[in-house]
């Protein structure tokens, strides 16, 4: 990560001056605010953090930041964001998605950008539901849930995000609850100096289409343990919690990818060296 | 005897016979003597085990195109040969040579009347340590196309360096078995002797020549995810991005492909990533987004047989279509070909630059015949072209990466920049790239984009335009190879045809096209396309004069330069 650190850093600098869309009491609103603190706490200067995003209500963040950005088409976010930083090592590379964007139409590249492990940090603001098309079921929906799309509910067993994540090589995994932004600002702070690909899931609630949600502030708790660097005992916890854990549930050792540039740098006439007799 | 200015051979084998390796070695030495040539490979699906054919020419002038019929064809064994139909197509002055131990011919042969020699190869072989029968099928062709011996011995001694005393003794002795049986066979007709002009000669692949042509205009980024008929080009790439500071990264899929070198252009560095049909159907919905954002870069499409799966080691051009028009939305990008596997490597270089400088896709509509054949060439002239994006480099007051230019293109913030903060975008967006879904913003956005097309010149390149006549015949990419070779015969019976061969598909170019069609009278549309692609395309945006015929039909059989010669002369006026 760059450490060009600059003395007035404060979280207002990293905000633009969009007007979010998201509907009042949406969670993702205390995600921006984490986004900002996070970027602040860090000293990184604006100009040095891209934000890159795919389609949905949580994806409409890189514009509310004063960072770079990308908002790109729908689920492919981490492959944007990995051919940006194999070629600027020198960013901050945040990636911001939802569980429709990121674990639906974006499912391959969250396994692949996992086991890639290049270093960068995998926000994903989870509603269990389709908020930007108005209440379709998400991979995240629990199975009784009721939507026009699907009467009497999926009856889908929900998608695993976190043990997901493990088993294709995260090199660090969180949980966070938005409305608690102070922890995850400092969470978030974390995952990106963690070296390799961190992913941080982030229980948000959609007010509108799941009002239930509103009770997810009495439902988080946090994590019983600290962090292990332990795959399996992290397996063990992340497969048996309730889901509303929150806290850094995994802290991986792996070596982050990074393409080595320009070892022996030539000159681009030396190629057809091999074209000729 | 006659002296032919080129001759055409083919070696045919099943798979493991060692067919190919004998057609490569042919024309690496034949090149090495000073001809000119081209090779053809022609493979079945399987990886192990299926038919192939090497199909050569060599000449002394540059060859772009596969001759009408072969003059010489040596079957190693004739298993599955049939396969192949009409792409062994020999005529009664052919010869072709067989073993006894390798089954029949396939039966066009006896049909069409060439003469038939057996030599034992096998045999042969037999009684050579380690000897393998393609390389007494070298020989043979060796022998009969007038390499000598000493020569393609030393050739060998030297190719082979890495292979050990023991092989290199082996397939010497080969090929001079190979030599000794062809003594007593006459071909009947003899190609001219080469003539070696102190050129640096290169042999090459149009694949290989893409990549080439890639670094030169400035690539440094490539994603990868492998495709027949375009993963030489990425395995190409990998080694030499790594030589020349930049870096390939392998995606999971084509819709990661192309999003990473969105990515990586975003981030400031020229992006290049290569596919087939299949893969570029999927990198169609980024391709729109890179047209909307604004970012740079380009895709290579060797075009293969289709719809789906098709045929994915043969040639066709029938993602005209596609590339032109597959994106949703008025989505105005460029869209390129080359027209020979040598010009694989100046159009990608030309299309690295025109995306850098135009900041807009740019695809590249190369095809199986020009990408897996290699050519033996003169070495390609240098061009200038190397990817230049306008950028802003210093910026004060609020930026407007979108901002309404005189030319369209706009002044691009590379992140890192201070003060050049923005959010590309594939909504709509207004000038500074704030999302929008007013009608204003919108009108102002696509005339934007058409405009800096449009407005670009694009010089001379944009088509090849050649010869006069009230004749015109209008093709593209791989064809206008076989085009021009027609139309020269055609000339030789004293008639004259003009060739119109577009390189630059999109944006199209009325003015400049209809300046080429003045005072035609008739237009002769050649294509490899079963529905007609690029005939379509040309009514649609072209006024086309007098009389149109067409001659098109689909891959595999790629449409010859003999076909063409006679669609000419048989037009009677």
């Amino acid at each position: 990560m760059n450490l060009d650190v600059r003395p007035a850093c404060k979280p207002g600098d990293y905000k633009s001056d969009v007007k979010p869309i998201w509907c009042p009491g949406c969670g993702d609103y205390h995600v921006l605010l984490s986004f900002t603190r996070a970027f602040a706490q860090l000293g990184v200067p604006p100009e040095r953090i891209a934000v890159i995003s795919g389609i949905g209500c949580s994806s409409r963040i890189p514009a509310y930041t004063n960072c770079y950005g990308f908002h790109g088409v729908h689920g492919r976010s981490l492959a944007l964001a990995a051919g940006l930083k194999v070629t600027r090592p020198d960013l901050t590379v945040v990636v911001a998605s939802g569980d429709g964007d990121g674990y639906s139409i974006g499912g391959n590249h969250f396994i692949h950008a996992c086991r890639r492990n290049i270093d960068m940090t995998y926000v994903v603001m989870d509603n269990h539901i389709y908020g930007m098309t108005k209440g379709q079921p998400s991979p995240t929906t629990e199975p009784e849930f009721d939507t026009a799309l699907s009467p009497g509910g999926t009856g889908l067993r929900p998608f695993h995000p976190l043990v997901v994540a493990l088993a294709s090589g995260a090199n660090f995994i969180a949980r966070c609850f938005s409305g608690d932004f102070n922890q995850t600002a400092d969470i978030l702070v974390e995952a990106i100096e963690h070296p390799g690909f961190s992913f941080v899931e982030i229980l948000s609630p959609c007010v509108t289409f799941r009002p239930d949600e509103k009770e997810w502030k009495n439902m988080v708790h946090p994590a019983p343990v600290g962090p292990t660097d332990d795959p399996a005992k992290a397996a063990r916890r992340i497969m048996t919690d309730d889901g509303f854990n929150l806290g850094v549930l995994y802290r991986g050792k792996r070596q982050p990818y990074r393409p080595e540039f320009g070892a022996q740098v030539s000159d681009p006439a030396e190629l057809e060296k091999e074209f000729e007799l | 005897m006659t002296e032919v200015a080129n001759l055409s051979v083919a070696i045919v084998g099943s798979g493991g016979a060692g067919a190919l390796t004998a057609g490569n070695l042919l024309i690496e030495a034949a090149s090495a003597a000073g001809w000119q040539g081209l090779l053809t490979r022609t493979v079945g699906p399987q990886i192990r085990g299926g038919e192939a054919a090497a199909l050569l020419r060599l000449a002394n002038h540059p060859i772009e195109c596969l001759a009408d019929r072969l003059d010489l064809m040596i079957g190693i064994d004739w298993l599955n040969a049939q396969r192949f139909g009409a792409e062994l197509d020999t005529g009664p002055h052919s010869l072709v040579i067989g073993d006894p131990q390798g089954g029949d011919p396939p039966p066009s042969v006896a049909k069409s009347g060439a003469r038939v020699v057996q030599i034992p190869m096998k045999e042969m072989a037999k009684g050579i340590p380690d000897g393998r029968p393609n390389m007494i099928a070298l020989g043979v062709a060796g022998k009969l196309l007038g390499v000598g011996e000493n020569f393609l011995s030393a050739f060998i001694e030297k190719r082979l360096a890495g292979k050990g005393p023991a092989a290199i003794e082996a397939s010497k002795a080969g090929i001079r078995a190979g030599f000794r049986a062809a003594a007593g066979i006459d071909l009947g007709m003899r190609l001219s002797a080469p003539k070696p002009n102190g050129a640096k000669r290169w042999l090459t692949s149009g694949n290989e020549a893409v990549g080439l042509g890639a670094i030169r205009g400035g690539i440094r980024f490539a994603a990868a995810y492998p495709i027949t008929p375009a993963t030489e080009i990425l395995e190409w790439l990998a080694p030499a991005l790594a030589r020349t500071g930049g870096v390939l990264l392998q995606a999971e899929d084509e819709l990661a492909a192309i999003n990473m070198i969105i990515g990586a252009s975003f981030g400031g560095t020229p992006s290049l990533t290569a596919t087939s049909g299949p893969g570029l159907s999927l990198m169609i919905e980024a391709l729109g987004l890179a047209t909307a954002s604004e970012i740079p870069l380009v895709v290579i499409d060797v075009m293969r047989g289709g719809p789906s799966t098709g045929i994915p080691t043969k040639s066709e051009q029938a993602d005209l279509n596609i590339a032109v028009y597959g994106l949703h939305g008025d989505a105005p990008h460029l869209v390129l070909a080359p027209q020979s596997v040598a010009d694989c490597l100046f159009t990608t270089q030309w299309a690295a630059y025109l995306a850098e400088s135009l900041q807009a896709p740019t695809i590249v509509l190369s095809d199986q015949f020009v990408g897996q054949s290699l050519v033996a060439i003169e070495r390609p002239a240098d061009v200038a072209f190397i990817g230049q994006r306008l950028r802003a480099s210093e910026v004060n007051g609020v930026y407007k990466r979108y901002a309404l230019a005189a030319g369209g293109v706009s002044p691009m913030a590379i992140p890192g920049t201070p003060g050049g903060q923005y959010t590309a975008d594939g909504l709509t967006h207004n000038e500074r790239g704030t999302p929008t879904s007013g009608a204003t913003d919108h009108q102002a956005q696509l005339d934007k984009r058409a405009r800096k097309l449009n407005e670009f010149v694009y010089g001379d390149h944009w088509a090849t335009i050649e010869g006069a006549g009230d004749l015109a015949l209008v093709t593209w990419g791989s064809l206008t190879g076989a085009a021009r070779e027609g139309i020269a015969r055609a000339a030789a019976d004293g008639i004259e045809v003009a060739l119109i061969a577009p390189r630059l598909l999109s944006p199209v170019q009325p003015e400049r096209f209809a300046a080429a069609l003045k005072g035609k009278k008739r237009v002769l549309i050649v294509e490899q396309s079963h529905g007609g692609q690029f005939h379509r395309y040309l009514r649609a945006h072209y006024d086309l004069p007098g009389e149109v015929r067409v001659l098109n039909r689909p891959g595999p059989l790629p449409i010859k330069a003999g076909e063409i010669h006679r669609a000419i002369t048989e037009w009677r006026v």
